[in-house]
Order: C-alpha cells, then sequence, then structure tokens
C-alpha cells in the first residue's frame, strides 16, 4: 500500500534529478554501472513479496514505523538465499549494499547494517544510484533548507550538515531566495501526504543525500575510477562506418588505422592465417604443466608450505634476508633450485656466479655477462653449458658441500627464536626424510 | 566534363573498394570460425578437472603484518623493490612514497606536478623509480640519499593520453608503458626514445606484464575493450589475442612460469588464459562476488592467485582448482593495486583508504 503511493509521489523528484543529471552521458556509462546492476538484481530478490525479506510495519507506543525489516532478518536471509560462504561477507555485502544506499537504518546517517534488531529500510528505486546521476548541489541546498523550515525534531541537522548548509548558503547567496521557494514548494507537496507515507519518503530522501553527500569519514561510493572518468570523457571514435561481422574489429589495428578498412581486415586475416597455422596444445596437457610447476615449487611458496626459515614479516626478524645476501653456506635447496632452469641459476645472485665460474673454466675466461648480452649465445647457453653445467661434477661438489636443512649444526647457529620455525623445521625435515 | 569524369572514376573506385572489403570481410569470417573450430577441440578437458589430484591447501591464514600511513589521498599503484623490502607507492595526492616496507619508515617522499599519479614502478636495481599519470608522461627519479630526488627527475616518455602503468624489464635500461591513447610503448631510459610502440587495443590499455620467461622478450597488455594481447617486444606484433571479459581489464599478471596469464575485470570475474592452448583455461567467480577486480597477482609456486577488489577485500583463489581460499579483510575502501613480494614472503595491497598493508 504504502509502497504504490510512493512510486506515484516520487515522480516530481525522480525527474528533477535525472534532468539534473542529463549532461549529455546516459548512466550506462557510469564506471559503476555493472555493479549496481548486480546489486538491484539481489536487492529485486531481498524485495520479493513471498521469499524475500519480511518487511513489515512496527507498532511501537503512540506511533507506527512503517516498512522496516531487521537486520538480523537480512543477514539471515542472506546466509539463506546467496552464495556466501560466512556471516562476515553476508554483513560485508549488506554494508556494501546499505554504503551505496540500497538500505538503511531508519534513523542513522552512517549506512552500516548490524546483525540486530536495528530497523532498516529499503530505497525507492529512483533514489538508486543507477537512476539518479550525480545531483546538484543546489538540490542538496534546497533539502537541507527544507528540513530546518519544518520544525520537526526528525528533521533536525547533524552538526555538519548544518555546517554543509552555512557553507552553501554563502556558497548560493544571491540565489538563496530562489533556493529558499523550492525549499517551500517542496514542502507544500509533501503535507497533502499520508503521515506514514512521509515518514518513509523522509528518511529515503536523508538516505540518498548520505549517498551523495556522506557524513565526513564515510567512504563516498559513488565516486568513480579517474582512469575509468578520463576514459569515459575522451571523444570516442566515430562509429566505424563497415561492420564486421562477429561484430568486433581485428587485432593491430587502432583507432588511427580506422580510416582504411581493407588493412584493417588483411591484418585481421593474417593474424587467424598465423594462429590457424601454428600448432596448439590440449587444455589436458597445460592442466599438467600448472600442476607439476606447483608441484616442483611448492615447497618455495612461503604462503603454502612453511618455510625452513622464520617469515621476517611475521616474527619481526629480517635474518633470512641476511643469509640469502651471503655466498657461503647456502642451503641445499636453493642451489636444488638452480635446476628448475637456467632462469632460476641465474636469478639467484650466487647461482649466477657460480655458473660463471663454471663457462670460466670452460672457455678459459670468457664473461658470463658476454654470453647474456647476445640472443644467439644465449640460446646455446641454455641448451648446451646449462645441461653440461647441472651434470658437471663442479655442480655436483658444491650441491653436495651445501648444508640441508635438518642438520643440527645448522639450527644451532641460527639461534631460532620464534615458535613457529623451529615447528617448520620439524616438519620439514619429517617430510623430507 | 572533365569533373564529370572524375566523379565517375571516384565512384568506381568506391565500389571496387566496397567489393573487396566485403570478400576481405568474408573471407575474416571463414578463417575465424575455421580457427574456433580448431580450439574447440583443444578442450578435452577442464583444468579443475585435472588438479583434482592435489590435495587441497588446508588451514590457509594470512594476517594484516604492516600498514602504511603517509599519502594523503587515494594509493592508485604500488611496486616491490627486488631487495624484497622496499616499496613504491604513488596516489591522488600527487606524491610518490617509497618506503622501507619492514620497518614501516619512508625513506624518500616525491612530489609530482600532477595530481592522480596512476602508474609507479621500481627499477631492478633499486637505484630508481618511475610514474606517471593523468600528465601523460612516464619520469624516472633516481634515489640518491644525498639530493632530493625531484632535482634529478627526467621526463622519458609521452603519450597522447594518460600513463594507466609501467614497468620496468630485467634492466634499468628499458621502461614498458601502457596508456588510455590505446598503445603500450618500450623506451630506453637512458636517451627517453621510444624503441617500440605497440598498436592493437581498441580501447584504453589499462595493466602490462614482462613474461618471467624467455628473457623477457613478450608481455600481455589488457584494456578497455575487453581484450588481452600478447605481444612480441622486439617486433611490436600482436602475436596473440584472447576474449572474454564481459567488461574493461583492469590487470594483467602473467604466472610464474611464463606460459599463461590471470586477468581481472570489472564483469567482476578473474581469469586464466594459457599461451600455448592459445585459450581461456579457467573462470574465478561466484554468484556472490559482484564488484570488479583492480589488481590480481600469483604467489610464486602458481597455486594462489590474489585478486584485489573494489568491495574493499582481497580474494585468495585455488589458481589451479578454481575455488576461493580465503577472503582479507581490512582495508575501508576499493584495493587498487596488490603485488606478491619478489621471494613471496608477504603480499602488499594499495588502496583508495589512504594506507597500504603488508599481509603474511
Amino acid at each position: 500500500m504504502v509502497r504504490a503511493a510512493e512510486k506515484r509521489s516520487m515522480a516530481y523528484r525522480y525527474k528533477r534529478h535525472d534532468a539534473g543529471s542529463a549532461n549529455g552521458q546516459s548512466h550506462e556509462d557510469n564506471p559503476n554501472w555493472m555493479t549496481y546492476k548486480k546489486m538491484e538484481a539481489i536487492l529485486e530478490r531481498m524485495q520479493d513479496e513471498q521469499t524475500g525479506v519480511c518487511v513489515r510495519t512496527v507498532k511501537s507506543f503512540m506511533t507506527k514505523i512503517p516498512s522496516v525489516f531487521t537486520g538480523a532478518d537480512l543477514i539471515s536471509w542472506m546466509m539463506r538465499n546467496l552464495d556466501v560462504d560466512d556471516q562476515t561477507e553476508a554483513l560485508h555485502m549488506a554494508n556494501l549494499m546499505a554504503s551505496h544506499g540500497y538500505m538503511f537504518p531508519i534513523d542513522d546517517h552512517i549506512l552500516s547494517v548490524k546483525n540486530d534488531n536495528t530497523y532498516y529500510r529499503f530505497q525507492t528505486p529512483c533514489f538508486w544510484p543507477s537512476r539518479s546521476g550525480e545531483p546538484e548541489n543546489t538540490d542538496y541546498a534546497v533539502y537541507l533548507c527544507k528540513r530546518t523550515m519544518q520544525n520537526k525534531q526528525r528533521l533536525e541537522l547533524a552538526d555538519y550538515e548544518a555546517e554543509n548548509l552555512a557553507r552553501l548558503q554563502k556558497m548560493f547567496s544571491r540565489k538563496w531566495e530562489f533556493i529558499y521557494m523550492q525549499a517551500e514548494a517542496q514542502i507544500k507537496v509533501d503535507k497533502k501526504r499520508d503521515k506514514l507515507e512521509r515518514k518513509v519518503l523522509d528518511s529515503q530522501e536523508r538516505a540518498f543525500w548520505d549517498v551523495h553527500r556522506p557524513v565526513p569519514g564515510c567512504v563516498n561510493t559513488t565516486e568513480v575510477d579517474i582512469k575509468k572518468a578520463c576514459k569515459n570523457n575522451k571523444a570516442r571514435p566515430a562509429r566505424i562506418s563497415y561492420i564486421v561481422p562477429g561484430g568486433r574489429l581485428s587485432p593491430g589495428v587502432s583507432v588511427n588505422d580506422l580510416h582504411d578498412p581493407a588493412q584493417g581486415l588483411t591484418q585481421e586475416i593474417e593474424c587467424y592465417r598465423r594462429r590457424l597455422g601454428r600448432r596448439w596444445v590440449k587444455v589436458s596437457k597445460v592442466a599438467e604443466s600448472y600442476t607439476s610447476y606447483y608441484e616442483q615449487y611448492a615447497e618455495f611458496d612461503a604462503f603454502i608450505t612453511p618455510q625452513e626459515y622464520a617469515n621476517p614479516w611475521i616474527v619481526d626478524n629480517a635474518e633470512l634476508w641476511d643469509l640469502e645476501k651471503t655466498m657461503k653456506d647456502l642451503p641445499q635447496r636453493r642451489v636444488k633450485k638452480w635446476t628448475f632452469s637456467i632462469y632460476e641459476l641465474l636469478k639467484d645472485p650466487a647461482g649466477r656466479d657460480h655458473f660463471g665460474k663454471f663457462l670460466a673454466k670452460e672457455f678459459s675466461g670468457e664473461n658470463l655477462n658476454h654470453f647474456l648480452l647476445d640472443h644467439n649465445i644465449f640460446k646455446l647457453m641454455k641448451n648446451d653449458s646449462y645441461t653440461r653445467y647441472l651434470r658437471s661434477d663442479m655442480y655436483k661438489e658444491f650441491l653436495n658441500g651445501t648444508k640441508k636443512k635438518s642438520s643440527g649444526k645448522r639450527s644451532l647457529t641460527l639461534r631460532i627464536e620464534s615458535r613457529r620455525s623451529v615447528l617448520s623445521l620439524t616438519n620439514y625435515s619429517t617430510k623430507s626424510t | 566534363m572533365l569533373t564529370f569524369a572524375s566523379n565517375m572514376a571516384s565512384d568506381l573506385k568506391v565500389d571496387c573498394q566496397q567489393e573487396s572489403i566485403e570478400a576481405l570481410t568474408r573471407e575474416a569470417e571463414t578463417l575465424k570460425a575455421k580457427l574456433e573450430e580448431e580450439k574447440a577441440k583443444l578442450g578435452d578437458v577442464e583444468l579443475q578437472v585435472v588438479a583434482q589430484r592435489l590435495n587441497n591447501i588446508q588451514g590457509f591464514t594470512m594476517k594484516p603484518r604492516r600498514v602504511l600511513k603517509g599519502h594523503q589521498g587515494k594509493v592508485l599503484c604500488m611496486d616491490w623493490s627486488q631487495d624484497k623490502r622496499h616499496i613504491v607507492s604513488s596516489s591522488q595526492d600527487g606524491r610518490m612514497l617509497v618506503w622501507d616496507a619492514f620497518t614501516t619508515n619512508k625513506e624518500h617522499a616525491m612530489t609530482m606536478p600532477t595530481t592522480w599519479v596512476m602508474a609507479c614502478a621500481y627499477g631492478p636495481s633499486g637505484t630508481l623509480v618511475a610514474c606517471g599519470g593523468l600528465d601523460n608522461k612516464c619520469t624516472i627519479y633516481p634515489l640518491t640519499l644525498e639530493d632530493d630526488p625531484t632535482a634529478k627527475k627526467r621526463a622519458i616518455a609521452t603519450h597522447t593520453s594518460y600513463l594507466s602503468c609501467c614497468t620496468f624489464t630485467n634492466s634499468d635500461h628499458q621502461i614498458l608503458t601502457g596508456s588510455g591513447d590505446s598503445t603500450c610503448a618500450l623506451w630506453d631510459v637512458e636517451s627517453g626514445q621510444m624503441i617500440q610502440s605497440f598498436h592493437g587495443h581498441m580501447g584504453d590499455v589499462m595493466s602490462v606484464d614482462i613474461s618471467p620467461s624467455e628473457s623477457g622478450t613478450t608481455f600481455v597488455s589488457g584494456g578497455c575493450d575487453k581484450l588481452a594481447n600478447v605481444w612480441d617486444m622486439r617486433t611490436g606484433d600482436c602475436v596473440q589475442q584472447f576474449e572474454g571479459h564481459e567488461s574493461d581489464i583492469n590487470s594483467v599478471r602473467f604466472h610464474p612460469s611464463g606460459d599463461a596469464f590471470a586477468t581481472g575485470s570489472d564483469d567482476a570475474t578473474c581469469r586464466l588464459f594459457d599461451l600455448r592452448a592459445d585459450r581461456e583455461v579457467n573462470v574465478y567467480r561466484k554468484e556472490s562476488i559482484i564488484f570488479g577486480w583492480n589488481s590480481v597477482d600469483f604467489s610464486v609456486s602458481g597455486r594462489l592467485l590474489f585478486g584485489g577488489s573494489n568491495d574493499y577485500t582481497v580474494n585468495v583463489w585455488d589458481s589451479l582448482k578454481a575455488l576461493r581460499l580465503s577472503v582479507l579483510y581490512g582495508h575501508e575502501n576499493r584495493v587498487s593495486c596488490l603485488g606478491v613480494s619478489p621471494d613471496g614472503t608477504a603480499l602488499c595491497t594499495g588502496s583508495w583508504d589512504f594506507t597500504l598493508r603488508i599481509w603474511a
């Protein structure tokens, strides 16, 4: 009942905001558009009369609170109906939807949701961010002015709003009479409304401004990414005068090339030919390669395998990095990693050093850097010298000379302080044996 | 009479052109269909199915370890130093800061002539940083302890629109940039000369990443044309193109093997594309994820994929099983950028809440 009335009576404001944003850009251009649409799809489910969140009018002493639901009801609905992992995620999502103004606490400027018996209300669609665009300061001035004129306790301005009003008054000093008149006209329309309907409307209007002119310290969710704003402000390239079936232009074509469609198409054909000419690998094969890559590197992934030495960020101790800098007493794992690929070998300063020594012996004094500079020689080195290096006694001796992590001597010299690192050491030695 | 004849000639020319375009269009269509047919044959199994033989990752936890406070505007970009503990970050307040993230000390602060510094990068040697943004330029700042870095700054690259991203190749001598002018370019740092430009995107370039393998001769770029392009850095050719996203690609990052890359998009999905299979091999999505992804990165084994989101969180995915492992809560506004440290011991995130955070 209230909702139907809302729709009718909001029409005038809807038009107003729509006109305010009609500066040549449609709302679809808003970089947040896709997200708005997804939130609105969820909101629609929440508002379903049969399966949605239970919205009711609460009677309290002497008054009625129309069209509300509790935070607890909302969160429990989300847990049942959305694929959220846990209550934390449900609450996070509810807070995001509230910060965009889709729902709001009935008497709080801070647009957040608590999982308790606090009352919330849904926003009317014409105040959704996807429909309203960015409102003008004059609209805000009219709104604040209106609230001061009504002499009602629930409409009293918060401190920051009073400050905003003072600032606006200064800014629009010449126009103020006009703003005042608009406010008066709006009050007149409002007075014709039913009392409960007005209560709902006032709160929805307040929530609208809480989104667009948030309480200091709250996130303004209508802000857009600067890159996306730049993208939208740029003059669009003129519509291409010919149609490529499939609807998309070819690779190798930039806006600058568009004056010659034939060239673009030739390039597209060229690219397709090249791709057809190449042999591609089956998904089963590439999937196999990721899993084996993971298996090879898992023990080096600090987020997956507890590391031999304590993570500096966790134990506030930079010992790990100091150890890595030394070229002596290398841990065996580190030297083992050199066998993964020539890149792993060259990435490690100690590996680079040792490989350099090997090459110097092989090619009587040739410098490693010399090889690295020349692409062809690098290929040769990758296919030939690297393999020989891995098979060489020089490498094997070096590997055998390295310390295994389970060696008691090492853990003694390391003065391991954190409990976690001791644990990871024991974990490791049990695994590696 | 003369004009009539020339008009006729030009009409004829237009007709011919029209015909040849139609023929070319038809040819392109046939080839595309054939290519798609060939591609379909390659999809013999799903990655998640192959990954079933791996154990699930149990008891994954990551906690906030450091909060870097000092920017007075939205943090827009960050990059790790190869020394595993320093970080450069840029912000909407027009400043670039160099941090020792381990101690949380700020070591350098550089004020830009323009606000909105959208991109920054740490030189591999650790002795210089680069940045740029709405000034359409990429500027180098040498990091010296004695002098003010701004005194020795040098603009080395200029685009015709904003600079959205930049990254050094594996040396201090070359830098790759991406721009709102829908091109990428490779520049010589010393001379400021453009070595190669890369044309092919039909919209703003948002992100670039250089392949970790093959001594860095290919790179990938993602943009507002919803496409990810793979380029040969020596020739400037776009060698592969990947489609699938339904909105802007904001971030691209190579799998540590260099054989695949992940993307993060405004369409609320992250995806994995394989260069050898020339196709998408995984999609990371969930019904409850509705906000766009600004930034993605892998752990050193490639098993974990981190995504920084407009919903203020970081999501951690099992990249092989396509399962979400964890959600990192803490930032109070959009997560704009993130990166795993070079030794894989920490994750750094930057946010519109003006802070950077280190997780481990």
